[in-house]
């Protein structure tokens, strides 16, 4: 079970070419950035962006602001398109990184799901629970275990204890029985 | 010296056994508090209140402050040992505490982050004990443009200390700014960047963005070093703590310059949060090793937590003598006062002696409890870090999904979490510097609101801002340090020519 | 006695009391909560309606006045808009309540949110809060009038009115105050209540309409000095707060020349979809808490008008007001635009 980390490590990692190169990743997130950019000035346009006599309106500074986001990505992008970005072609994220990156974000956004639909305490308890034995290869006995001390720990301190109310499912609350 | 007679009488107040026990009890607490995030000082006050009510007054507000205490310190060692603040005011931390971390300094990291904390506190409180009636007249000069010009000088204070592509970091920072527009505009009452969606009311918080930007981004990063968290090998004995306070008194200067300001960021009330943006700038900008700031330099430690611990601290005194709350937990534990009958306020210190000094008294030995309860515990703080990698990744999920949701109550904060997590990850490997972004978030909407009033007195004209001695010297110090790289290479030119 | 007799003698004997205990079970059977209530507060943490809310969470806590817990959580997004959606939303949930203040009115007008009181049940009104005009002591104006005149005689702009939030409650007596007097003010809005008594202290603003209870901590330290009351009536209460005066001592703005009245809610609401049990429950806690002499005091410290209502008399108020808070946002220009 020990070695069983490293392992799996190495199997994940073998893959040392570039997924995405920095250029890629650069105009991905730059054209994000004209766009948000453009979007906020919009707005801040409608709800009106001048300088009125008493001070700016409301949308003076976020029009402003919107703008020289949009300045700033564009610049970014034209820099990247002309291939100008340092280092540009080297890796932003080699294929083994991103399988492991993914290995971890993938489980993280059903993690979100689930406490969206079944609420935090369920979901915690399952996704420490798989976490640790999909990719800690640990027995799922231990898994288990330790997955729902954490979550009922969790309701001890936070429900019992603070008195502070966690989500409880959009879809079904596992607690509804204990009426929480 | 009548505030020593009266300090002493406090004390006297203060020192029961059964007090004392409220102390340890409410440190501990604390500590917990702090260090989950989401669960603010504001929480546990709030929650523990009701049970207050029947013990004396000055026993309980012992008890409520020392919650406050115990969350001071505990902010910190989520900061050091996963780069995730427990507060907004630790944030500052991260920066070098974490690096340190992963260095196998987390042990040395968190005792310095403690130690100054206690020295931030501890002058705060002297400043209290003998200078209540003039800190709380200054603070009343602070008006609108007052509050502008500290809050232009704390981003002075930051601006410019990145190496980043220029672009980047104007982008990033004001990205951070567009985040604080959103909601709602408190000089119009419109609603802003809503786009017509309820869910977006709220506005983004601070700590979501943090939690997600720092939190999740950094397990994203460490992943993809394929190892556990880096900074496993770190020492856990007891013995750390005396080398790192062997090594402390070299930064006295920081730790100077950390505690005016935040003495002075606490009173007018800019807040622990500002101030240790601040103090970390400034430390950097004028320390030999700025330029390895954000590498793990023990220095980049001290300056933020110093200050955080110092404005925590006499945020508390403009509450008492003022009635004005320096911070949401301050607002907490002034409901409090007025449940037990106590009206903060100017006549505090004249009607109610006893309890002011016992509550001034419980500053200094609930800092010290506090202190020690943490000291004892760093080896067991920095232990957790050897916890494999594939239990304590989830659980910090977790606790950072929970701190979303606790924010606000909103299920919609976790979903912005994981989103900031993302970019976070993208932003650190593309170089997008995260400090200003984050700054701009906090102060963005609090410098804009003051700017307006401010241009709202004036009808319009910038004179405002220059209208008086105290406003225009703050400005002065900003326009300084905003143009320090032009004006030291203007230094350096003349200084050749002659 | 045979084991038949002793069989019937029990009968009876259970029959008898379920006699006696159909009336008691139908009093415990009246509802109750069943899990921790949530308390809305659709505001920030340390104003007005934070305190009175943490004040009556205390005060249920203090005198056991609920066998499950009240615990406060502050929505105070949007100027409360996100405290009243939620309880929207809650529809049938009677684990929640929410404080209110005129922000019920306000925030749907001047924001656009879709939301209307409508869409939750009043419980009860606890009591209404008055405005004050208040001036720094050290400001030559003794009267409402003096102070009006001087204002007059600046000219428009120039001298400032301080207050909560914009285009609320109190930017609304602001507005008209200007409307009865002809003059007209700088209306600079700030966070909190507090942070405004404060602004006065420190002379960055000339005036403010703070509520008692904001500002009477300055008042008897001798910063601030009260005008006048924006009521019809004054306040009843005649304890000295300061070394010479009482709150029963302060004109109405009426009285001073300066007819504008105008007083603020501060009331429970349950979402909507509540049986008339649940909503019963409220008022009779709500009843329960008003009796305590820690609320007395309270009401006292801050002068408030200690109205209570509930039921159809309640319902008939909010719309009553609700009407008036058009007209008065309409003539301010405060509506969202469409």
């Amino acid at each position: 079970m020990f070695l069983s980390w490293p392992f799996f490590m190495s199997k994940l990692r073998s893959d040392d070419s570039a997924a995405v190169t920095n250029r890629t990743m650069e105009i991905v997130v730059s054209a994000t950035l004209l766009v948000i950019g453009l979007v906020v000035a919009w707005d801040s346009w409608r709800l009106g962006a001048r300088w009125a006599e008493d001070g700016p309106e409301s949308g003076y500074f976020p029009f402003y602001v919107g703008m020289i986001i949009a300045v700033s990505g564009g610049t970014i992008l034209w820099q990247a398109l002309r291939g100008m970005t340092p280092n540009g072609r080297g890796t932003f994220v080699e294929r083994g990184q991103l399988r492991l990156v993914l290995s971890v974000l993938v489980p993280a956004i059903v993690y979100v799901i689930a406490i969206q639909a079944f609420g935090i305490y369920l979901a915690s308890a399952v996704y420490i629970a798989g976490f640790m034995a999909w990719l800690g290869h640990y027995s799922w006995l231990k898994s288990v275990t330790l997955g729902v001390a954490t979550s009922a720990a969790v309701f001890m301190l936070f429900e019992v204890w603070f008195q502070v109310s966690l989500f409880k499912g959009s879809l079904y609350n596992p607690l509804a029985v204990f009426g929480y | 010296m009548e505030e020593i007679n009266a300090l002493l009488h406090g004390f006297s107040v203060a020192l029961t056994p059964v007090n004392l026990g409220l102390m340890f009890v409410g440190v501990t607490l604390g500590i917990i508090i702090g260090v989950l995030p989401g669960l603010g000082g504001a929480n546990g006050i709030a929650i523990l209140l009701p049970l207050t009510f029947t013990m004396q007054p000055t026993s309980a507000i012992i008890m409520l402050s020392c919650i406050y205490w115990g969350a001071l310190f505990g902010g910190a060692i989520t900061s050091v040992l996963f780069n995730i603040p427990g507060e907004p005011w630790s944030v500052a931390t991260t920066f070098d505490g974490y690096p340190m971390a992963q260095q196998g300094r987390a042990g040395e990291a968190l005792t310095a982050a403690f130690t100054s904390s206690f020295v931030g506190a501890l002058v705060a409180v002297v400043m209290i004990t003998f200078l209540a009636p003039l800190v709380a007249k200054f603070a009343l000069k602070f008006g609108p443009p007052e509050f502008f010009s500290v809050y232009f000088l704390t981003f002075c204070s930051f601006i410019g200390m990145g190496k980043g592509q220029a672009f980047k970091t104007l982008a990033a920072m004001m990205l951070g700014f567009a985040l604080a527009a959103v909601g709602m505009d408190t000089v119009t009452g419109q609603l802003r960047l809503n786009f017509g969606w309820h869910e977006l009311l709220r506005g983004f918080d601070f700590l979501v963005a943090v939690i997600g930007l720092f939190g999740i981004g950094e397990i994203l990063l460490s992943m993809e070093e394929g190892l556990s968290f880096s900074g496993n090998n770190a020492k856990i004995n007891f013995k750390v703590v005396v080398e790192t306070w062997r090594k402390l008194p070299r930064y006295w200067m920081t730790s100077i310059r950390s505690c005016v300001i935040g003495c002075w960021m606490g009173i007018t009330p800019g807040g622990a949060t500002p101030a240790s943006f601040m103090s970390y700038g400034v430390a950097k900008r004028l320390s030999p090793q700025g330029s390895k700031f954000g590498t793990g330099q023990l220095e980049g430690v001290i300056a933020p937590e110093t200050a955080a611990h110092a404005a925590g601290t006499s945020a508390l005194l403009p509450m008492l003598a003022l009635g004005i709350p320096g911070s949401p937990t301050a607002a907490v534990l002034l409901g409090g006062l007025l449940i037990w009958g106590l009206q903060p306020g100017p006549l505090l210190f004249i009607e109610k002696k006893d309890f002011v000094w016992g509550l001034i008294a419980s500053m200094y030995l609930g800092n010290l409890a506090g202190l020690i309860i943490v000291l004892t515990c760093v080896p067991l703080f920095a232990a957790i870090l050897r916890i494999p990698f594939s239990i304590i990744a989830p659980i910090i999920v977790v606790i950072c999904a929970i701190g979303a949701f606790t924010v606000h109550n909103a299920m919609l904060d976790i979903w912005f979490m994981m989103m900031f997590g993302v970019m976070g990850y993208v932003f650190k490997k593309l170089d997008y510097p995260m400090a200003p972004m984050v700054l701009a978030l906090v102060l963005g909407d609090r410098a804009e609101d003051s700017f307006r009033q401010s241009m709202l007195i004036s009808q319009g004209s910038m004179d405002v801002f220059f209208s008086n001695g105290l406003v225009g010297t703050i400005m002065g110090l900003s326009l300084m340090l905003l143009f320090w790289p032009l004006i030291s290479k203007l230094m350096a030119l003349c200084g050749r020519r002659g | 006695m045979n084991i038949k007799a002793l069989l019937r003698a029990s009968f009876a004997a259970v029959a008898n009391l379920s006699v006696l205990v159909v009336p008691v079970t139908a009093g415990a059977a009246a509802w109750e909560p069943t899990k921790p209530v949530e308390f809305v507060i659709p505001a920030g943490t340390g104003g007005g309606a934070d305190q009175m809310a943490r004040l009556i969470q205390g005060i249920v806590a203090k005198h056991n006045l609920m066998k499950q817990s009240l615990v406060p959580v502050n929505k105070s997004g949007g100027a409360g808009a996100e405290g009243f959606l939620a309880a929207k939303e809650a529809k049938g949930d009677p684990h929640k309540i929410i404080i209110t203040l005129s922000n019920l009115f306000t925030t749907p007008l001047a924001t656009g949110v879709p939301f209307n009181w409508r869409d939750m049940t009043p419980v009860s009104m606890l009591a209404l809060d008055q405005f004050v005009l208040w001036v720094n002591a050290e400001a030559p104006y003794k009267t409402a009038k003096e102070y009006i005149e001087a204002v007059k005689k600046a000219g428009p702009n120039k001298m400032k009115m301080g207050g909560t939030g914009s285009r609320q409650e109190d930017q609304i007596i602001t507005v008209s105050l200007e409307k009865a007097t002809g003059i007209k003010f700088i209306y600079l809005p700030f966070k909190g209540g507090g942070d405004v008594a404060v602004q006065l202290v420190g002379k960055h603003i000339d005036s403010t309409v703070n509520n008692p209870i904001e500002a009477v901590a300055q008042w008897r330290a001798g910063a601030l000095r009260p005008l006048c009351v924006f009521d019809d009536t004054r306040m009843p209460y005649k304890t000295k707060v300061t070394d010479k005066q009482s709150w029963n001592d302060i004109p109405t703005c009426g009285e001073a020349g300066v007819p504008t009245d105008y007083v603020m809610l501060r009331g429970i609401f349950m979402p909507g979809g509540v049986t008339a049990e649940q909503v019963a429950f409220y008022v009779d806690l709500m009843k329960k808490v008003r009796e305590t002499p820690d609320w007395k005091k309270f009401m006292e410290d801050g002068a408030f008008n200690q109205t209570f209502m509930s039921g159809k008399e309640f319902a008939a108020w909010i719309e009553k007001n609700e009407a008036l808070h058009r007209d008065l946002m309409k003539e301010a220009g405060f509506l969202a635009k469409p």
